[in-house]
């Protein structure tokens, strides 16, 4: 057993897992794929922590590379940063989307072997964050981050600091409010069993302590554990507007002002037990809704997707700057791989922008000396020098981000509130009859319990209940499959819609995987030179060629000399070769197409290397399961993948290529304005706008740590293909709602027939309602499972 | 039976001690994460007398 593992792993990267190249590096009796993860390897081991292999096999990931982090340096941006500082030692939690496993809690809680000047670390997996204490006189913050980099755990720092905000994903003080009703329900409930089992003489001398120790108990169900029913009643009510909330608190108060009144008029025992039971099993309900994922952030803006600091030039000096602090009329520096915070017009340097935050087109733009360069362009060249004309907050991606159409969209109603309204009406109105009806026959202290008994009995608490258990229910069943939904509300808006709307590029196309192909000819030897050279460089797409190519001899080369980005040239056996983007080639060539890896061995051109991008599997299917919905395409790429779409899809689906952001945004508006329910698939920034814009926003992803747009739900790559099962069990579970619905209507009837008769016993109330939870929540919970299983969810 | 009303008064004082138990737990952080404690339990004592010693005596 243990043979088969070690050769099954021996192909792999002993670090991180990846297929091994034919040539590989090597030591210490292990193989890794690149010199990154040999680097990681070489640190824990000199640090004695290679117990981080023991754990798991190859728990590391690919070794990136490093990033500028002079921005940590700033003592206004350390002190935004941290957590807490004292004289000697500082506290700072730091986002790691690298974690994944055993042994990165292992090796991240064992920082202080690698650097003394950490006193202790402490991981949160399900967040993965990290909480460092360490001694910043001896460790500054940009080398404790740095220490992060080399062993591979990256920390993500973005403007909207993403850590903070995590952290109160549940609300505390919910958790202790129905820490309180659980205690007072128990109690109440031993308080009210000598009454529920009748009282003989003698015992009745404590029919009176039970009855004030039970109204002693309601004070704080009524008053601390249901307040914020009764504020969000009150709100509701100024707005002049009635949801789930207002029938609630009209049910608290009325129950806790009958068993007010009973206990000290001493006439019965009151309705103490029905109250605390209802306060916690309202707050139960609200705690599963409120219960969503920790490990994904949904309410992303822009700033999510901007570094924290950029450089900006100070007569002639390079000085790090908060991105807020921006101004027009500075000067920033931007080096390859960064991004462009705000609108900019290029200075001096050679511009190539990938834009494809902007427009989905990953080709990279050239621009000239004096031109805009708009925010959320990434430099792929050397580093330019750039003039802000705007600020950060009007530039074009954040004028896209908060543009006015998204105002309207704030008042989204969901089931429960419509049926809210008429359910009030229809309580009132029963009550006020039996009300005046016992009243017309001269017998007051029945209406007055008629009254109050018909608003107890007719608790919409099920409703309260059933939306939050259905809907939880499917959430955890998309989450196994990897469909991220934001919260229950969005479940319901997914089952509205009628209209789809796809993006191309990383939406029906994968951007993780690529075919690579060479149009040219290269000789055994020209290759092994060709992967000689690229086996040099940590760039994605070399490595992708390198694999690709896949050759056993390589050369020694000299004069090597990478531009980033760019390419990559160097003398193997005094042929001089080159390999990189067409605007670098050492010789002019005409009929060359412009993307791709173009190489020249020799001042003679051999041609380039294509990178195709691969459509998904299974798209035909899926959109044939999908033809019941109007279907759209709007890709902001070019049309040359028509035909494949037009293979794809029916004809009478639009296809639309190079569209704006704003166009795209545009166009789901107007779907809207025809009454359409819109949902939106897309993967980058570009498509944020017509995300947020449509009723139900999808963000598709490879990597669900990866950053994505603000959306109401983020899919798996490799489960589009269930996004009609999807559809389908969110349309179920509105079904069994109003299922779950229909059945506490028919309690409810039965109460109201004791109630109405100004009969209703706190016994009967008593059993009544735990009886209709305990239906509706295994109703609800069954029902779930059973059409999961119907739609092959589970 | 009037012990009763003693031992009422006993059953509803230990039970707020079991609630003020509950909230000095929640406030103090034991219920944030309920999940890495599980797995930190696992991970073995290094069992490298050796060379700690060695490194008290050099450092």
């Amino acid at each position: 057993m243990e043979d088969q593992n070690k050769t099954a792993t021996q192909a792999l990267c002993y670090h991180c897992g990846e297929d091994l190249p034919k040539v590989k590096y090597h030591t210490a009796d292990k193989d890794f794929c690149c010199a990154g993860c040999m680097a990681v390897f070489k640190i824990l081991s000199d640090n004695n922590l290679c117990n981080y292999y023991v754990y798991n096999n190859n728990p590391g990931r690919q070794f990136k590379n490093e990033s500028h982090l002079e921005y940590l340096d700033e003592p206004k941006i350390i002190e935004q940063l941290l957590d807490y500082k004292q004289e000697r030692s500082s506290i700072i939690t730091l986002y790691i989307p690298a974690i994944h496993c055993s042994s990165c809690i292992w090796l991240l809680e064992h920082l202080y072997k690698i650097n003394s000047a950490i006193f202790s670390s402490r991981i949160d997996f399900l967040k993965k964050q990290v909480t460092i204490s360490f001694n910043h006189t001896e460790i500054s913050l940009r080398q404790l981050v740095e220490t992060l980099n080399q062993i591979g755990y990256e920390p993500l720092i973005s403007l909207q600091d993403v850590v903070k905000e995590h952290s109160s994903s549940v609300d505390k003080a919910l958790v202790l409010k129905i820490a309180v009703a659980g205690f007072l329900m128990g109690n109440v409930m031993l308080f009210s069993f000598p009454e529920y089992f009748g009282l003989s003489g003698f015992e009745r001398q404590f029919q009176s302590l039970f009855g004030w120790l039970n109204l002693a108990f309601s004070i704080p169900a009524a008053f601390y554990c249901g307040r914020d029913y009764f504020t969000s009643a009150i709100t509701s009510l100024k707005h002049r507007h009635i949801n789930l909330d207002t029938p609630l608190a009209l049910i608290i108060a009325v129950l806790f002002l009958r068993t007010a009144f009973e206990v000290v008029l001493s006439t019965g025992p009151g309705f103490a037990d029905t109250l605390t039971g209802l306060v916690f099993l309202l707050l139960m309900g609200k705690w599963l809704k409120q219960r969503t994922y920790h490990h994904i952030s949904f309410d992303r803006d822009y700033r999510s997707y901007f570094p924290i600091a950029v450089t900006s030039l100070l007569n002639g000096k390079e000085k790090p700057v908060s991105i807020n602090e921006i101004k027009i009329g500075d000067r920033l520096w931007i080096r390859n791989g960064e991004l462009v915070p705000a609108d900019a017009i290029l200075m001096k340097g050679e511009a190539w922008m990938d834009m494809s935050f902007v427009t989905g087109e990953s080709e990279p733009v050239h621009k000239v000396l004096g031109e805009i360069i708009y925010a959320g362009g990434r430099q792929t060249c050397e580093a330019i020098e750039l003039e802000v004309i705007k600020p950060v907050s009007q530039s074009y991606l954040t004028g896209l981000w908060n543009n006015d159409n998204y105002k309207n969209n704030t008042e989204k109603q969901n089931f429960n509130d419509t049926v809210a309204k008429y359910f009030s009406l229809g309580v009132f109105l029963t009550a006020f009859t039996a009300t005046t009806y016992w009243l017309f026959q001269n017998d007051s202290h029945k209406a007055w319990s008629a009254f109050t008994a018909v608003i107890i009995v007719a608790c919409p608490c099920v409703l309260a209940l059933s939306t939050p258990f259905t809907l939880s229910a499917i959430l955890s069943v998309f989450d196994k499959k990897g469909f991220y939904v934001k919260n229950t509300d969005a479940v319901e808006e997914l089952a509205k819609c009628d209209t789809l709307i796809f993006d191309k590029t990383g939406t029906l196309t994968s951007n993780e995987n690529a075919e690579i192909g060479f149009n040219g000819s290269l000789t055994g030897e020209e290759k092994s030179m060709v992967a000689s050279l690229l086996r040099n460089s940590i760039h994605p797409l070399s490595r992708h060629i390198l694999k690709a190519l896949n050759v056993d001899r390589f050369y020694s080369l000299s004069d090597y000399k990478e531009v980033v980005g760019k390419g990559l040239t160097a003398l193997i056996n005094n042929h001089s070769i080159y390999a990189g983007h067409l605007s670098m080639l050492p010789i002019a060539v005409e009929s060359a197409s412009e993307s791709g890896v173009h190489v020249v061995i020799d001042h003679v051109y051999k041609g380039c290397f294509d990178i195709k991008q691969l459509w998904r599997s299974g798209l035909a299917g899926l959109i044939l399961k999908l033809s019941k919905f109007k279907l759209k395409v709007l890709s902001g790429d070019t049309d040359k993948d028509r035909w494949m779409l037009d293979t794809i899809f029916t004809k009478n689906t639009s296809i639309r290529f190079r569209q704006s952001p704003h166009q795209k945004l545009d166009a789901v508006l107007q779907l809207q304005q025809q009454g359409n329910k819109v949902m939106m698939l897309g993967d980058g920034l570009n498509d944020a706008g017509a995300l947020k814009q449509s009723n139900f926003g999808i963000a598709i992803t490879d990597n669900i740590n990866n950053f994505t747009p603000g959306c109401d739900a983020i899919l798996k790559g490799d489960a589009l293909n269930f996004l009609p099962d999807f559809i389908q069990l969110s349309k179920d579970g509105l079904k069994i709602i109003k299922t779950s619905f229909a059945i506490a209507i028919a309690y409810n009837c039965i109460g109201i027939y004791f109630a109405v008769q100004g009969t209703l016993y706190p016994l009967v109330a008593a059993v009544l309602m735990p009886i209709s939870t305990v239906t509706i929540i295994s109703f609800t919970t069954l029902a779930t499972r059973w059409f999961a299983r119907k739609n092959k969810l589970i | 039976m009037s012990i009763l009303y003693f031992l009422v008064g006993c059953s509803v004082l230990m039970a707020l001690i079991f609630l003020a138990a509950f909230f000095w737990a929640y406030k103090t952080g034991q219920n944030d994460d309920v999940h890495t404690p599980g797995i930190r339990m696992l991970f073995d004592d290094e069992i490298e007398a050796e060379k700690s010693e060695e490194d008290h005596f050099s450092s």
